[in-house]
């Protein structure tokens, strides 16, 4: 035996010497030979005294990776040990090895399965068998496309189901579901043990006296579900069964059974036990699933509330019952509050809640006819939402949010339910309440005590909330003026009391105002204080109340054409001084009368979508078919349609992103126009060394616009970043060819021309696939020109590559659909401030910012913030993911804290504070669709030139903040 | 047939003085001590007389339980350990043991130097009382001897009320004590596990209740303190100083907070201090809230609310105080509310039932002057809330505890007796099991039928298991063993140990039948085709034709001999063991039904 072993690790070793000289002759590259691990492996177990010492061993070789080509010779060692050993756990630990070595990629196990399956024979131990079973499952996994295998493992499966060992029958299971045939077909043909359903065997273990086989059983039947077996229905009642288990993870496990079926046989009609009705099954599943909601596990109510969110199939007297709970006092009928606050309101009283007894039970009720438990979906978000636990809450109202998206009735009853959430103790459950509210929206129109809760809410101290409140106002129906007129009131208060949240609440009125024009109406005078046959002062144009209330009233003017009969002549003043100020905020409104102040601004601004969208594409046309011009006249062709797209941009918000992005484009192609022409060209190369300084500028500003354009915008397609990427390695080349006629030598440009044609190589790859529509550029050209540069010397190649950047034509760049320019602005701080902030030198102040950005994606790892000290120090914060807020689509709100900290000046001094968009261009869409393309790993295949690119883009205007270290102050000794 | 005592001398069909005598299997305890509040004589405490005429109670009692810290639980405590005399170990949750001597003191402090009375019990007889105390905690298995467990679970209600488990062996009651199914501010709802007991007693003071959302209730409440707030007004909240105080205080705190309020809210001192203490101590026991942001804050250390000061009330501007007593028949709370009855902009709001003749009562059935001492007319302007603040288990409440403990027998007490009724026909009809509700001093008795376990030998075990199909969980087995009964223990061994360790000997028993045939062949001819015909029946079993003319079926002998009177008559002698009985009487049967006619 020994010696058989010796000669199998001299295999070992031969085989990778072998090995290395193959590579060394293909690739021409360096792979330095490792001692084979096996070998070492073997010497090791084969030293080891104990048991205990060999584990440590194993140990040991567990932390350290395997390569592919030596895992077949390490299990093999591994095995002939496995057979020596006595001691369980060391045995135990083999296997594990054995399913850890056999998932290693690019290694096939199916050479060391049949050994597997023998090892399983002799063992007795229980635990090593179900290891051994999780080793085949792993085994099983990487094989999952070979039916005989499968075929073959599900028969071992069965054979150990009736172990006694629940470990063992758990891992059966779950290799069952993993692997088991999802064909029926294939399952006939074959003559084995698995000609038995696959449902049928896990089924059978539904009923296991141990509950982790159950769940185990449950477990593998849904993972049955998920490869796409189509579960039978019988299951159902078995499922149904299960849901009364004693043990929490059964009855967690079933009652995702039961959903899965309920989802699969929705229309298909069961039988009500104890009567001779029938019901959906659909209807039958959501009520027991209901019934779950009131179970004694936190984590069922959990998983229960949950899946009910997703069950928009069910009947919708089934899911108005889950807000149904009759109240009664002593067998009398009670209202509940919600109905007793709608009666007063339909009534037209008002809530007074005064009187003792206001709740006072009515009539009485027939005591036969009160079903204390109800079997149905009976208040089960009302159970719900009361829970003792917020995670069971939260899963409720965002239940309550999915169903009623997708039911209006269902929305409008479980109003009342959600503005309860708003007095919720924990902070999460009252925001994600408001968000539900939100989304639903466009069901709900608010009745006035409703609105009165929700505005309640308005004085939270938290801002989250208060903002998320302001997003809801934005989208709510109100039904009556008095309840616009309420909001108004509150939303006042809300500003008196926190100021800040002044952009917030204008925003909010603008909406409010937009959307009930008719019901502000009637508000006007009121609002505006203005009398039929008095003068009234004029209101002081700075107050953010104020103009809280014009906002309001212009909004809701913009369609409503009598109300501007309404305002007095300050308001028309005020309304020319806010349609500049606060543009965002202030529609423009065709006032009569009044053309001499609303003339000037409002045709530029009246939204003409076509024609500019026209003169955009016109313009673009015109550079792109302009091609063979005089380089002087294209350079003016250029310049003047970059002006133009600038201001186009800046007059057009919905064009801006598309405009700015194809005026960087313009302009990165004008800075390449431009250094082509400079005469440095012509000179002989010593003598304009310092003329050079244009080209490498430009080539510099190329390079970083074209960053800019590839990470600051949302939207931009792979027909973009090709071209992009063509522009940057446009300048890239411009940049090797200005090194080449300002250095002297050609030692470093052999580095410099290699790493170009690496360039040039990562691009072809990346893009091979749009490489057609490139005729006639750059690339094109370059890549016929590909093997001269090659083999020619690096100042020749630079001269090739001169001629062809010449020669290249422009490429056009099409536009994408929705594009979007990433945008940052810092509200907080402010700047211009006159009071330094003070603090003693050598400790920390904390300064606040806020900014809003707009369309970012994945802002938690891209967005910086940057300090610059007076004497250029600068400093980068990473702001913690929990300070994203994202409070719309496409927007999100940084709220952080920036620590601040400097040596004593000796007086105040400003410092800047901006945000930094991070970006990594192997993070870029080119590398990872080249990833996805070739199926490997991206970092395996990049060249390192690629993806070592990091740099950051300033996207915000920068702020400045006053601040004062003052030096520490001495303490007196 | 082993059987459950329930007697209650207290809370049977009536609320207050909550005290139950469970015996079980042999052990006697007694559930909560408590006093009546409705009653001054013999009548406030139970009649311990019950239990025994003379003698020390101890004898009778293996434990005593305390449920939770109010008096109508707990109140008759020192007076039936001292002055009765007991002496054995009485358990309570930690937070119990903690306030309940608070609640003691204060209550004989009421009796003793307020109302003069005499023949009461003594602070000394407090102290001593709480050390015969054993305390415990939630989930803990505490073995009281040898057979008797109990177990605590978690039951809302106020802090520290828990429901306990009594097990002895396998059977078991679970007392409930007071609790709540739906969380509240300060507190978790009740839970058990799914224990299946043989009995589960239940307060059930809402029987025939089923209420509203909280937080309908505490949103009407915030808001109301809320506007009178900004309208400047004054709000006095009488409160009890223990329990739904604190879920106010903590209510009107969060608020305050959430809110950024600038009102001062005072609460009137007293024992309230001492109690916030245990509240701020027992973190663990409140709800998921407060036992999760401790850690920054803790909850019970109240930002916004002071310590009051009798002076306080004359200040001007809005605040907010709360004071006791609860009912506004004397104390601090009336003194408050004869200074600011007389403004409208004020508001008093009742957060409890309020008994009749108190102040409290009057002005909530809409009274607007009252006449004080004194002959004084007061006029109420101040408005006058009321709202229902109560922390037991509604009628769905009770149905869901039933329904998680799954109890074999439901027995009710803790309530009026007509709701009860109610709420027992509800029971009986859902759940299809017994449930029962004693009046005082009525002794229900139920029986059992406790598994009794019994010790298998592995070899005899795992002999059966093999003969048979795969175990079945749900199914019962037939098994063959012998059970020996030997110094109060049951052990079932095979057939041959038994022997071995009993000394005897063993005996073979068998049975032999005769069954005569009408055959005129030949004896050896016959039973070829008697062997044929069990052939071709018995297709299953081994049947052999054994050289010396006899034929087996499995271990079966059957003989043929012939009848010396007639030829015609032959006779089968078949034989068996006692084993075989069902395959020997089969195979007679079999065999008197005559062969097939050839």
């Amino acid at each position: 035996m020994a010696a058989h072993l010796k000669k199998r690790v001299y295999e070992e070793f031969t085989k990778v010497v072998q090995q290395h000289d193959e590579l060394a002759a293909s690739a021409k590259k360096l792979r330095l030979t490792k001692p084979s691990k096996s070998a070492a492996l073997h010497v090791d177990l084969c030293k080891a005294a104990s048991p205990a010492d060999a584990l440590q061993y194993l140990l040991h070789f567990a932390r350290r990776p395997v390569e592919a080509e030596s895992v077949e010779g390490v299990v093999r060692i591994l095995l002939e040990h496995y057979y020596k050993e006595n001691d369980a756990s060391v045995r135990l630990k083999i296997a594990s090895l054995l399913g850890l070595l056999s998932k290693t990629a690019g290694f096939s196990p199916d050479c060391i399965m049949d050994d597997a399956i023998n090892t399983l024979q002799n063992e007795k131990s229980h635990q090593v068998l179900a290891q051994l079973l999780d080793t085949l499952l792993a085994i099983g996994m990487k094989l999952v496309e070979n039916p005989a295998v499968r075929m073959r493992l599900i028969d071992v499966a069965c054979k150990y189901l009736t172990d006694s060992s629940h470990g063992v029958r758990n891992k059966c299971l779950q290799l069952i579901g993993c692997l088991g045939s999802v064909e029926k077909s294939v399952i006939k043909e074959a003559e084995s043990l698995a000609t038995q359903d696959v449902q049928k065997i896990i089924g059978d273990h539904f009923n296991d006296q141990d509950p982790r086989v159950r769940t185990a059983a449950i477990k593998a039947m849904l993972q049955l579900h998920e490869r796409g077996l189509k579960l039978q229905q019988t299951i159902y009642s078995q499922g149904c069964k299960l849901l009364s288990d004693d043990y929490e993870q059964v009855r967690s496990a079933a009652v995702q059974l039961v959903w899965v079926l309920s989802q699969l046989y929705a229309e298909s009609i069961v039988p009500i036990p104890s009567s001779n009705e029938e019901i959906r099954l659909v209807d039958d599943a959501f009520g027991k699933i209901c019934h779950m909601v009131s179970d004694g596990s936190w984590v069922v109510r959990v998983q229960a509330a949950k899946l009910l969110g997703s069950m928009q199939q069910v009947s919708s007297h089934f899911l108005e019952q889950t807000l149904d709970k009759k109240l009664m006092s002593d067998l009398r009928r009670k209202r509940t509050a919600h109905e007793r606050a709608k009666e007063l309101y339909s009534s037209g009283e008002f809530s007074s809640g005064r009187k003792w007894g206001d709740d006072a039970p009515k009539e009485e009720i027939d005591t036969g006819a009160v079903n204390l438990i109800e079997s149905g979906a009976c208040g089960a978000f009302v159970h719900g939402l009361e829970d003792e636990m917020y995670e069971v809450r939260i899963a409720a109202v965002e239940a309550l949010c999915m169903l009623a998206q997708s039911s209006p009735s269902f929305a409008e009853k479980c109003l009342d339910f959600l503005v309860d959430m708003f007095n919720d103790e924990i902070e999460e459950v009252r925001l994600q309440s408001i968000h539900t509210m939100r989304k639903i929206s466009n069901n709900i129109t608010l009745r006035e005590d409703q609105l009165d809760t929700v505005l309640a809410v308005l004085e939270d101290s938290s801002r989250d909330i208060r903002e998320a409140l302001h997003e809801l106002l934005c989208c709510t129906n109100v039904s009556t003026k008095e309840g616009i007129h309420l909001a108004l009131v509150e939303l006042l208060k809300n500003l008196t009391k926190y100021p800040t949240d002044r952009q917030s609440i204008w925003k909010c009125l603008k909406f409010l105002g937009s959307r009930h024009p008719t019901l502000v109406l009637p508000l006007v005078p009121e609002l505006l204080s203005t009398h039929p046959f008095f003068d009234t002062p004029e209101p002081d144009m700075d107050d953010p109340a104020y103009i809280a209330v014009l906002v309001l009233i212009f909004n809701a003017a913009k369609t409503c054409p009598t109300m501007p009969a309404l305002f007095s002549d300050h308001t028309f003043r005020h309304y020319a001084y806010l349609r500049d100020s606060l543009s965002h905020l202030v529609p423009p409104l065709g006032l009569p009368g009044r053309k001499l102040v609303s003339s000037p601004v409002s045709p530029s601004v009246s939204p003409h979508e076509d024609p500019s969208q026209q003169f955009l594409q016109q313009s673009l046309e015109r550079v792109y078919s302009l091609q063979h011009l005089d380089p002087q006249s294209t350079q003016e062709l250029l310049e003047f349609t970059i002006r133009d797209l600038q201001r186009l941009g800046e007059l057009q918000s919905e064009l801006a992103g598309v405009a700015d992005f194809s005026a960087t484009y313009l302009q990165c192609q004008l800075l390449l126009i431009k250094a082509l022409q400079e005469k440095l060209w012509n000179v002989a190369a010593p003598l304009y060394l310092k003329q050079n300084a244009l080209a490498s500028a430009a080539a510099k500003q190329i390079m970083e616009e074209t960053y800019k354009m590839e990470f600051m915008y949302t939207g931009v397609e792979n027909r973009q970043v090709v071209i992009i990427h063509h522009m940057r390695l446009q300048a890239k080349a411009l940049q090797l060819i200005v090194t080449a006629r300002t250095t002297r030598g050609a030692e470093p440009l052999f580095g410099m021309c290699e790493n170009f044609l690496q360039e040039v190589d990562s691009f072809q790859r990346c893009f091979i696939s749009e490489l057609p529509h490139m005729q006639d550029s750059f690339v094109d050209k370059l890549l016929d020109l590909m093997p001269r540069l090659v083999t020619s010397k690096p100042s020749e190649a630079v001269k090739i590559l001169q001629t062809t950047l010449r020669q290249s034509a422009f490429l056009h760049l099409p536009l994408p659909e929705q594009i979007h320019k990433a945008t940052a602005t810092i509200i907080e701080p402010a700047g211009e401030s006159d009071n330094p902030l003070r603090f003693t030198s050598g400790l920390v102040v904390a300064l606040d910012v806020d900014a809003t950005l707009e369309h970012m994606q994945d802002p938690q790892s891209t967005v910086k913030v940057q300090v610059l000290y007076p004497d250029g120090q600068a400093q980068l914060i990473h702001p913690k993911p929990a300070d994203f807020r994202n409070p719309g689509p496409g927007r999100h709100r940084l709220i952080t804290q920036v620590y601040l900290s400097h040596t004593a000046w000796t007086e105040p001094c400003q410092i800047e504070v901006r945000l930094l968009l991070a970006y990594n261009s192997s993070r870029s869409k080119a590398s990872a669709r080249l990833s996805k393309s070739t199926g490997i790993d991206s970092t395996e295949v990049l060249p390192p030139s690629e993806d070592g690119i990091e740099g950051t883009i300033p996207f915000s205007k920068p702020v400045k903040v006053y601040i004062m270290p003052k030096p520490a102050r001495r303490a007196l000794v | 047939m082993p059987e459950i005592k329930v007697t209650p001398l207290g809370a049977g069909q009536d609320v207050g003085r909550s005290c139950i005598l469970v015996s079980i299997a042999g052990k006697n305890v007694m559930l909560d001590c408590g006093m009546h509040m409705g009653y001054n004589d013999d009548r406030r405490f139970p009649d311990f007389s019950y239990i025994t005429q003379n003698g020390r109670l101890t004898d009778f009692l293996d434990c005593v339980i305390i449920s939770h810290f109010h008096l109508d639980h707990c109140g008759a405590l020192p007076y039936f350990s001292e002055m009765v005399g007991y002496d054995g170990p009485i358990y309570m949750t930690h937070p119990t043991k903690a306030i309940c001597p608070i609640l003691l003191e204060d209550y004989r402090k009421i009796t003793v130097d307020k109302k003069g009375e005499t023949n009461f019990f003594t602070s000394q007889m407090i102290k001593d009382c709480m050390k015969k105390v054993v305390a415990v905690h939630l989930h803990q298995t505490v073995q009281v001897d040898e057979e008797l467990e109990i177990k605590a679970y978690y039951a809302g209600h106020v802090l520290g009320a828990a429901m306990f488990q009594i097990k002895v062996g396998s059977e078991s009651v679970v007392y409930t004590g007071d609790y709540n199914m739906t969380p509240d501010r300060h507190l978790g709802a009740a839970w058990i596990d799914k224990c299946r007991p043989d009995l589960l007693i239940s307060e059930s003071t809402y029987a025939t209740t089923i209420r509203d959302s909280k937080r309908c209730r505490e949103r009407d409440f915030l808001k109301k303190v809320h506007e009178s707030v900004e309208r400047g007004g004054k709000v006095l909240i009488p409160v009890f100083a223990l329990g739904r105080a604190q879920e106010l205080c903590i209510l009107l705190e969060t608020f305050w907070e959430r809110m950024n309020l600038k009102a001062p809210i005072y609460f009137s001192t007293g024992l309230t201090e001492k109690a916030n203490h245990y509240y701020k101590l027992f973190i663990t026991w409140t709800n998921q809230k407060i036992r999760k942001t401790f850690v920054q804050r803790n909850m019970f250390e109240f930002k916004h609310i002071k310590a009051f000061d009798r002076a306080f009330a004359d200040n001007p501007g809005p605040m907010v105080v709360f004071a006791t007593p609860g009912m506004l028949h004397a104390g601090q709370s009336l003194q408050i509310f004869r200074k600011w009855a007389g403004n409208e902009k004020n508001m008093v709001i009742m957060p409890g039932y309020c008994v009749q003749g108190t102040v409290g009562h009057k002005i909530l059935s809409g009274q607007r002057k009252l006449e004080m001492e004194g002959r004084q007319m007061l006029e109420v302007k101040m408005q006058v809330e009321y709202m229902s603040f109560s922390a037991h288990a509604d009628a769905k409440g009770i149905m869901q505890l039933i329904r998680q403990a799954e109890p074999r027998n439901v027995l009710l007490v803790h309530g009026e007796a007509k709701k009860m009724e109610f709420l027992k026909q509800k029971i009986e009809q859902e759940f299809h099991v017994n449930c029962y509700m004693p009046a005082n001093g009525e002794t229900t008795t139920l029986f059992t039928s406790p598994n009794i376990p019994v010790d298998i030998s592995l070899g005899l075990l795992k002999r059966e298991t093999a003969l048979g199909i795969v175990p079945d969980a749900k199914k019962p087995k037939l098994m063959h063993g012998t059970l020996i009964m030997k110094d109060n223990s049951f052990r079932l061994v095979s057939p041959e140990q038994a022997l071995k360790e009993l000394g005897l000997g063993e005996h073979q028993l068998r049975f032999t039948c005769r069954v005569h045939i009408q055959d005129p062949r030949k004896e050896h001819e016959m039973v070829l085709r008697v062997y044929n015909h069990l052939k071709g029946v018995l297709k299953d079993y081994s049947v052999q034709h054994l050289p010396d003319g006899s034929i087996m079926v499995e271990s079966i002998l059957i003989q043929a001999t012939a009848q010396s009177e007639d030829q015609g008559t032959k006779v089968l002698l078949v034989s068996w063991t006692y084993q075989d009985e069902e395959l020997g009487s089969y195979l007679t049967s079999l065999l008197k039904k005559g062969l097939p006619s050839a």
